[in-house]
């Protein structure tokens, strides 16, 4: 253990106790519930920004701030975790938007009395405990400590999608947990599998092994369990049918974060256990996984294109952008990967904010659904209607936006895929994807001119409360959503920021394909 | 010659014994008010207690120590005299395992006795009879005691069974347990006779010698194919598991929990003695058969639980399935060594019984206020009863082995390592699918305590003082468990 594992253990240690300190001195907190959880996400936020600053920039292939101790000494199993350039920028990712969700939380809704009001303690209670699994799932270098991780936060996510969602929300928390359980299951399976065959659990030692020592039917075996068990949660079509139903349902820090976080624990799965791990397993699963990828981005964008449903558009483009995302993973290429861990990013960025903004509109016009919302927000509401706007075109693809990068690298990581892919199908799927991602610009703009241009509609006075018109973005929401614009923006100008950080780690991770 | 008697190997079930004479003492002298049935249930606390001490103390002594053994002369030449009983790591184990969760169901008792309806005397003087009989078959060496001790685990449950009187469902369990069981010891005692028959010799180490001569013969595999029908009956493995939810539900809750869990440790003790012990030569005869058991148990325990709208009911039926997954690192017992096969079985059976435990204190404690005791009178017990709520919460996703259940997890991850050790991966697919229809129905039921309850009106809590511990306790060991489960391999690792 190097002398800097402490941050990384603070980083779970101070949501973790935070949740604790609500179970144990429940009266002591009341009163300071709300700068409660946002002091403690500012912190846990405070502490990745240490970890983005101290981190070594000169050597982002390999795990930095490394704590290895033995846990489980019967199962082999250890307390191993470490960050490197794939983790750091989701890390810091999970820490924003969590400490965003609290901020918008804690000013906003107090002040509309709301949110916080039903239960406020135990939703304190269940994001803290949300956040610790998120950034577990991506400090974790064991497999089975991976695993732990990845299934504590889907405990949380249940509740919150269950206790404080929309109307169908039983029947939609249920769904979500029972599909992730299922995929979950299999692949604990796999994870079993490979530790049967290796003897070892540690995701590095794994990695570096590049799957020597395991035959190759049985890196195919596993890497097929592995894979269903992250693509339901990345949702990979046709896996994805429990995510529109959760998005909508959920609360919008649920949605946020569902989008923001959770799904890229899916995808970071792909690029820190199944590729390293199973070489060989991935070379020959991976024009399956491209052929899921490219009918994904044309399913998701077509189901988009049907939808009236503002949130329920915004899931479904998820699943579309998810295709780019395992597309850039199946070429399995520096290109396409580095292009899905960028792509990655930007979704987290970029369907955060939609979300966000989902969230504002419900909050003012009490519906989502674009036909009653008429049109003309630029109108009515100017500022939000332009943020609104910004957000489609950046999660459309506009170059000079973050979505742009990731979703152009993937398509150009299929145009010349890895050696042993064929090349013809890959370019195939590079033509798909590319039609996909016009039927993307499509179904976005088509949303936008439905809610955001137009003349407004004269709405019926209950509708529109009376103060709507003054409610334009508020402070809270600005604090809020700036951060998330700025980033985009950031990103989009400036890739080769996220870029340089994921390429040598890319490499690494490659290093056993010819 | 008089036999020698090691009183310190047989200290603990003495003390049970004792305290079981005192108590049916007590009962009889003392007079009959509410403040003596606080006594007695004291006072039945105290023994176990006392016999726990001594099995750590055996522990701490940590060395093999045997009684009633074959004295010297007689033994023959070769080979250490064989004993009828003997205290190692496996008894040990066992036996702590049985008398700790005999202080949970002692103070569950003391909470259900509380009521008043059932005799406490009686009702002590069963439950430490029971005990003397689950802590001496760990240690019991040879057929004939095995199964002396089995009954004696058997015996006293019916009549705990049917002790809350003029109740029809209590009468009705009572008899279909003693049916079962009578008919399980039939079986059984008929292959103890065959391999008897065949072999000549009632002592486990004798048999695992001269069973190799006699193995692959037709009566050997019918002996052991009875015996293991015998113990299914008290596991509740299929096809012997009809009885479960009927005999659940009709007994008082503790005797439910004494079913679920000593009962069934005491059961699969023997089980294992049999097998791993005394025929490991054999394995290639009762692998299969016990694979396919297996696979059968916790398929057949999970499906009937999807239904249930009991409570009880279903914790039942849920058992039956954990009884599944305890079996099946037994089926590779072959390939991959008793030890480990041993360990894995034990070490799910200890994390089981601290889960399971903690489900039937919460159980108990709702039962007091909601007679039917259905899973809808749990809707909102979290916001009713926090601690409760919580503690009920966590032992279901323990049993569901679900994150932050741990202690679950791990206690499946001992089973799927030791399968897929031994190659049977059919098994742990089977495993893993039913483990993902346990989810399910424990989802369902966790998910209930956390909505609102609909217009009923809430119902206090009457306190149960006893409870409050018993509940502490199972839910206590099952967090340690969760985060060091390093202790049950320790515990484990014969």
């Amino acid at each position: 253990m190097t002398g800097t594992g402490w941050l990384l253990v603070a980083l779970l240690a101070v949501p973790l106790l935070g949740a604790l300190g609500l179970v144990v001195l429940p009266r002591v907190l009341r009163p300071v519930l709300r700068a409660y959880g946002l002091v403690l996400s500012g912190v846990t936020l405070a502490l990745a920004a240490l970890l983005v600053v101290m981190f070594d920039y000169g050597r982002p292939a390999s795990p930095q701030f490394e704590l290895d101790v033995p846990w489980i000494p019967g199962l082999g199993l250890r307390l191993h975790l470490g960050i490197d350039g794939i983790s750091l920028p989701l890390v810091a990712l999970t820490a924003l938007l969590t400490f965003l969700c609290f901020g918008y939380l804690s000013w906003g809704r107090a002040r509309a009395g709301e949110f916080l009001s039903a239960r406020p303690r135990a939703l304190v209670f269940t994001l803290l405990v949300l956040e610790v699994g998120m950034i577990g799932t991506f400090l974790a270098l064991d497999l089975l400590l991976f695993f732990v991780f990845f299934e504590i936060v889907l405990v949380p996510m249940y509740f919150l999608i269950g206790i404080w969602g929309g109307e169908g929300r039983r029947a939609a928390s249920i769904k979500f947990i029972l599909y992730t359980l299922l995929g979950s299951v299999v692949m604990l399976l796999g994870l079993l599998l490979v530790w049967a065959q290796t003897g070892t659990l540690d995701i590095e030692a794994l990695a570096a092994a590049h799957g020597s020592g395991m035959a190759r039917s049985v890196q195919i075996l596993a890497f097929v369990a592995i894979g269903i068990g992250l693509a339901v949660k990345t949702p990979m079509w046709p896996l994805h049918t429990w995510l529109p139903d959760a998005h909508t349902e959920a609360p919008t820090t649920g949605s946020v974060l569902l989008a923001g976080v959770l799904l890229k624990m899916g995808t970071y799965g792909f690029a820190r256990i199944a590729i390293p791990v199973l070489p060989e397993g991935a070379l020959a699963v991976a024009p399956w996984l491209g052929a899921f990828a490219v009918v994904g981005i044309v399913y998701g964008a077509l189901a988009c294109l049907a939808q009236r449903d503002l949130k329920r558009m915004i899931a479904y483009s998820s699943v579309g952008h998810m295709g780019f995302v395992l597309l850039g993973f199946a070429t399995l290429t520096p290109t396409g990967i580095n292009g899905a861990l960028f792509a990655n990013v930007a979704h987290g960025l970029i369907t955060g904010l939609l979300f966000f903004l989902a969230g504002a509109i419900k909050d003012r016009y009490h519906t989502v659904d674009m036909t009653a919302l008429g049109g003309g927000l630029l109108a009515t509401l100017p500022r939000l209607g332009s943020v609104l706007t910004f957000a489609a075109i950046a999660s459309l693809g506009l170059p000079g936006l973050a979505g742009f990068w990731g979703e152009m690298l993937a398509l150009l990581g299929a145009f010349q895929p890895a050696d042993g892919l064929p090349r013809g199908l890959f370019l195939t799927y590079m033509v798909i994807g590319g039609l996909g991602a016009v039927l993307t610009a499509a179904y976005f703009l088509v949303m936008l001119s439905r809610v955001t241009h137009g003349r407004p509609p004269p709405l019926p006075a209950e509708r529109l409360t009376a103060t709507v018109a003054h409610r334009d973005v508020r402070t809270y929401e600005l604090l809020a959503w700036t951060p998330l614009v700025a980033l985009i923006l950031l990103f989009g100008l400036w890739p080769g920021l996220l870029l340089a950080l994921t390429t040598p780690a890319v490499h690494t991770l490659l290093g056993a394909l010819p | 010659m008089s036999q020698q008697i090691d009183y310190f190997a047989i200290a603990p079930p003495l003390a049970l014994a004792v305290t079981a004479a005192l108590v049916l003492l007590l009962d009889a002298f003392l007079p009959h008010r509410p403040r003596t049935r606080t006594a007695l249930g004291l006072v039945t606390l105290a023994g176990v207690l006392v016999s726990l001490g001594f099995v750590v103390a055996q522990a701490t002594a940590g060395r093999t120590l045997g009684t009633f053994c074959v004295p010297p002369a007689l033994a023959g030449t070769g080979g250490p005299a064989p004993c009828t009983y003997v205290v190692d790591g496996f008894t040990l184990v066992l036996a702590g395992l049985v008398l700790a969760s005999a202080v949970v169901i002692v103070l569950m008792s003391m909470a259900e006795l509380a009521g008043g309806g059932i005799p406490a005397g009686e009702w002590h003087f069963l439950l430490l009879c029971t005990l003397v009989g689950a802590v001496t078959l760990p240690a019991s060496r040879d057929l004939v005691m095995l199964v002396v001790a089995l009954e004696l685990v058997s015996l006293p449950v019916f009549a705990l069974t049917a002790l809350k009187r003029y109740d029809g469902r209590a009468s009705e369990a009572a008899v279909k347990l003693f049916v079962v069981s009578v008919v399980s010891t039939a079986v059984m005692l008929f292959g103890v006779s065959l391999l008897y028959g065949m072999t000549g010799t009632v002592h486990l180490s004798g048999l695992a010698a001269q069973a190799q001569a006699v193995a692959g013969t037709p009566v050997v595999t019918v002996g052991v194919v009875l015996v293991v029908a015998g113990f299914g009956f008290k596991i509740a493995a299929v096809p012997f598991h009809a009885w479960a939810a009927d005999v659940y539900q009709g007994a008082p809750v503790p005797v439910a929990a004494l079913l679920s869990v000593v009962s069934k440790a005491s059961g699969f003790a023997g089980l294992i003695l049999v097998l791993a012990t005394a025929l490991p030569g054999q394995a290639g005869t009762w692998g299969p058969v016990v694979a396919i058991l297996s696979a059968l148990t916790m398929t057949a325990g999970n499906l009937l639980a999807l239904r249930q709208r009991s409570a009880v009911r279903l914790l039942a039926w849920s058992s039956v399935a954990q009884s599944g997954y305890v079996l099946a690192p037994l089926a590779v017992t072959g390939t991959i060594g008793a030890r480990e096969a041993v360990g894995a079985s034990v070490a799910y059976l200890v994390i089981y019984a601290a889960m399971n435990l903690g489900a039937f204190a919460v159980v108990l404690l709702v039962a007091r206020t909601a007679g039917r005791n259905e899973l809808d009178d749990y809707r909102g017990l979290a916001f009713r009863g926090p601690a409760a709520g919580i503690a009920l919460a966590f032992c279901l996703v323990c049993l569901a082995g679900l994150p932050p259940g741990l202690a679950g997890l791990f206690a499946k991850v001992f089973v799927f390592r030791a399968i897929v050790e031994g190659g049977l991966g059919w098994l742990a697919l089977v495993m893993a699918v039913n483990t993902v229809i346990g989810l399910y129905y424990y989802a369902l039921w966790a998910a209930r305590l956390f909505t609102p309850a609909a217009a009923r009106t809430p119902v206090a809590f009457r306190a149960a003082p006893a409870l409050w511990p018993a509940m502490g306790l199972a839910v206590a060991v099952a967090i340690v468990f969760s985060l060091a489960p390093q202790l049950v391999l320790d515990l484990t690792g014969l």
